[in-house]
C-alpha cells in the first residue's frame, strides 16, 4: 500500500532512492542538497544500505565508481560546483559502462555562484562537462512527486542501460515541501545475486570469469570501436528515453518551453494569458538529454513565437532552436543568479514579446 | 618428478609492457605470490592507477579495475563497501599517489579503510616521460626540472610513509626497496604482513617500494639500482614505521 505524506524535496529524494533499490549512497556537504546527505546518513544503515561521507566530490564520484564496478546500486548527489568536480568521474563511468544514479540539486553559477535555485547547469548536464564522446540521460522533475517517481525508476534504468542516469532538480524542488505518495519499496538485490546478475562486476575470479573494468584504450582502432559501440546505445536511448509533457499547444499562438520549477510558474502564466483570450501552450521537456525534439513537430502553423523560459542566460535555447528548425521565432524569458521570476513578470514579458509578432 | 619451482598463478603468462630494468615486474610478482600463498586469488580485487601500471590488470590474474588519476583509494573504498571480506588493494605510483591523489590516500588512511595500498616510489613520472614528481630528490634532473630539483622552488621530496604513519588509521606502514635480493625478500615479508593486517580487519595497510626507472632516470638497469641504493635509500630510510601487535 502506498503512503501519502508531506515531505521536503531533499528528504523525498533519499526516501525514493532507497525504495527504488539504492543500496549505497556517497555524499559530500554542499548547499542546497544537505538535507539529503543528512537523511541518508540516518537512514541507510537502518534500511540495509551503506552511507559514506567522502572527503570531496572527486572522491565521492570515484567511491561510487568503485561501488558500481563491484555491482552495487549506488547513488551520489551534489549541487552545481560539486557536480562540476564529478565530471572526470562521470566521463570515466560512461566509458566503463557502469550503472549509477546522480542527482544535481542545482543553484546559481558560474564559479561558486550562489546557493539559490538555478538552472544554469543545463549545458553541464546535457553536454557532459567531462572529456570525450559520451552522453548521460538527464531527467528534470517539476515537482517532488515527479522526483520521487524518477528516482524510484532510476536505479533499474541505470542497470538496464549500464550508464549513469542524472536527475536535475533545481534548488527550489530540493528545499520545498509537498504532499507525496511514496511507492512500495523494491526488494534489494543481495551481494550474492550481484555475481550472477552482473558477471562483468568485480567480485573475484572464483565466480568463474575474470572481470576487468576499464576506460583506457591505447590503440586508436580499439577506442574508436568502443566509442561507436557506446553511441549505438546512445542512439537507442535517444529513441526510448525521450520524455515530455505538453499543455494546450494544439492551437497556441505562443508556446513556452520550460522545465523544472520554471515550468510550474509558466503553467500559471498560461492560465493568465488564457484569461486574456491569448492562446498559450507549454512544452515541458522531462528528459533534457535526449531533448524532446519530436514535441515540436506538434506545434501548429498558427504559432507566432516560441519562448524558452529558463533560470539561466538561455542555455536551452540551442536545443529549442534546433528543434524549431527555423519554423518560428524563438525568444527567451529568463532570470539568473538564483532569482525566480513571478508569474506576473513572465506574463508581462511574454505579452510584450507576443505584441511584436501579432 | 617433484616440482621445485613454478611461476605464480597470480601472474598471467604474458610479457609485461614494462621497460628493461623496471621494478614494476618484481613488485607485481611479489604481491601476486603473496595473494596466491594466502589462497585468495579467487576473491582478491585490485585497483590500478594512472601511470605505467594502469595496465597491471593485463598481467595480474585477478578481478581488477582502472581508476582515474590519483583516485584509486576512493575506488577501493567503494569496492570495500560492496565486498566486506575480499582482499582489496590499490597499486599506485608516486605521481598518482603523492601528487594528484594526495587527498584520497590521506583520507583513506584516516578512515582506516581496510585495504592495502602498494606504493611504487621511483622518484619520477614514468608513463608521461620523466617529469618531476613530489618524490623527486633534490638535485635530481627531470624533464620539468632540467637543472635538478630545487628546494626553494619545489620544496623537499615528500616522505609519504612518514606522513601516513602519523595517522591512527594507517596501522601498518613499511618502506622497502627492490634493489637487491635481500631487500626483495624483506619486501615480500612486508607484503604478507600488510595483507594479514587487512585479513584481520585491523585498519589501513601501506607498503612503499623504492623502485627503479632506468628509462627516465637515464641509466642502465644495474646503474639504476646503484643510483637507488646510493641516493634514494639515504633520503627514504627503509624499515617499518607502524605495525600492529597482532602481526608482529
Amino acid at each position: 500500500m502506498s503512503e501519502r505524506v508531506l515531505m521536503k524535496g531533499n528528504e523525498a529524494f533519499g526516501e525514493a532512492a532507497i525504495r527504488g533499490g539504492c543500496r549505497y549512497y556517497v555524499g559530500y556537504p554542499i548547499t542546497p542538497q544537505n538535507e539529503l546527505t543528512e537523511f541518508m546518513s540516518r537512514e541507510m544503515s537502518k534500511r540495509g544500505g551503506k552511507f559514506v561521507q567522502a572527503e570531496s566530490e572527486l572522491a565521492s564520484i570515484n567511491m561510487a565508481y568503485g561501488i558500481a564496478a563491484a555491482g552495487g546500486n549506488v547513488f551520489v548527489s551534489s549541487a552545481s560546483p560539486g557536480i562540476a568536480l564529478m565530471q572526470e568521474g562521470l566521463s570515466f563511468i560512461c566509458s566503463a559502462e557502469l550503472p549509477l544514479v546522480a542527482l544535481n540539486v542545482s543553484r546559481g553559477g558560474p564559479g561558486i555562484g550562489g546557493i539559490q535555485p538555478g538552472q544554469a547547469d543545463y549545458n553541464q548536464v546535457t553536454r557532459g562537462g567531462g572529456n570525450g564522446d559520451y552522453h548521460i540521460p538527464v531527467f528534470a522533475p517539476a515537482s517532488i512527486q515527479e522526483s520521487i517517481d524518477m528516482l524510484y525508476d532510476a536505479f533499474s534504468l541505470a542497470d538496464e542501460w549500464r550508464n549513469p542516469i542524472m536527475i536535475l532538480a533545481d534548488g527550489m524542488i530540493g528545499q520545498m515541501m509537498e504532499p507525496v505518495t511514496l511507492p512500495e519499496p523494491k526488494i534489494p538485490v543481495s551481494e550474492a545475486e550481484i555475481a550472477i546478475r552482473k558477471p562483468w562486476a568485480l567480485s573475484g575470479t572464483k565466480k568463474g570469469n575474470r572481470s576487468v573494468v576499464k576506460s583506457l584504450r591505447m590503440q586508436p582502432n580499439d577506442l574508436e570501436k568502443h566509442v561507436e559501440k557506446l553511441f549505438e546505445k546512445y542512439r537507442q536511448a535517444e529513441k526510448e528515453l525521450v520524455k515530455y509533457d505538453t499543455d494546450r499547444i494544439e492551437d497556441a499562438e505562443v508556446v513556452f518551453v520550460s522545465f523544472g520549477t520554471t515550468a510550474r510558474i509558466v503553467s500559471e502564466v498560461i492560465d493568465m494569458l488564457t484569461e486574456d483570450g491569448i492562446k498559450a501552450g507549454l512544452i515541458r521537456p522531462i528528459s533534457l538529454w535526449p531533448f524532446p525534439e519530436e514535441a515540436f513537430s506538434k506545434l501548429n502553423p498558427k504559432t507566432k513565437v516560441v519562448i524558452s523560459a529558463e533560470l539561466n542566460m538561455g542555455q536551452m535555447m540551442t536545443d529549442v532552436k534546433a528543434a524549431v528548425c527555423g519554423r518560428f521565432p524563438v525568444r527567451l524569458i529568463n532570470r539568473t543568479g538564483g532569482i525566480i521570476p513571478t508569474s506576473l513578470e513572465i506574463y508581462e514579458r511574454a505579452k510584450k514579446i507576443l505584441g511584436e509578432y501579432r | 618428478m617433484r616440482t621445485i619451482f613454478e611461476p605464480t598463478k597470480g601472474m598471467l603468462p604474458v610479457d609485461t609492457s614494462y621497460c628493461p630494468g623496471c621494478t614494476h615486474g618484481i613488485a607485481h610478482r611479489l604481491i601476486m605470490e603473496c595473494v596466491e600463498e594466502k589462497g585468495r586469488l579467487g576473491d582478491t580485487l585490485g585497483v590500478s592507477p594512472i601511470g605505467c601500471s594502469v595496465v597491471a590488470h593485463e598481467f595480474m590474474n585477478i578481478d581488477m579495475c582502472e581508476s582515474a588519476h590519483g583516485r584509486a583509494p576512493a575506488v577501493a573504498a567503494g569496492l570495500r563497501r560492496v565486498h566486506p571480506n575480499h582482499l582489496i588493494f590499490t597499486y599506485q605510483g608516486d605521481g598518482d599517489l603523492a601528487s594528484i591523489g594526495a587527498a584520497e590516500i590521506i583520507h583513506a588512511a584516516n578512515r582506516g579503510e581496510k585495504f592495502t595500498t602498494f606504493f611504487i616510489n621511483n622518484a619520477i613520472y614514468g608513463m608521461t616521460g620523466g617529469q618531476m614528481a613530489p618524490t623527486t630528490l633534490i638535485g635530481q634532473k627531470s624533464t620539468t626540472s632540467v637543472e635538478g630539483r630545487k628546494k626553494e622552488v619545489n620544496g623537499m621530496p615528500l616522505r609519504v610513509s612518514e606522513l601516513l604513519a602519523t595517522i591512527d588509521g594507517a596501522v601498518f606502514v613499511e618502506r622497502v626497496a627492490l634493489n637487491s635480493p635481500a631487500n626483495i625478500r624483506k619486501a615480500r615479508r612486508a607484503v604478507m604482513k600488510a595483507l594479514e593486517v587487512q585479513e584481520k580487519g585491523l585498519g589501513f595497510s601501506f607498503v612503499e617500494f623504492l623502485s627503479a626507472c632506468p628509462t627516465n632516470w637515464g641509466y642502465q638497469p644495474i646503474d639504476a639500482l646503484k643510483w637507488l641504493t646510493e641516493n634514494m635509500i639515504p633520503y627514504y630510510p627503509l624499515g617499518n614505521l607502524r605495525c600492529p601487535e597482532e602481526v608482529k
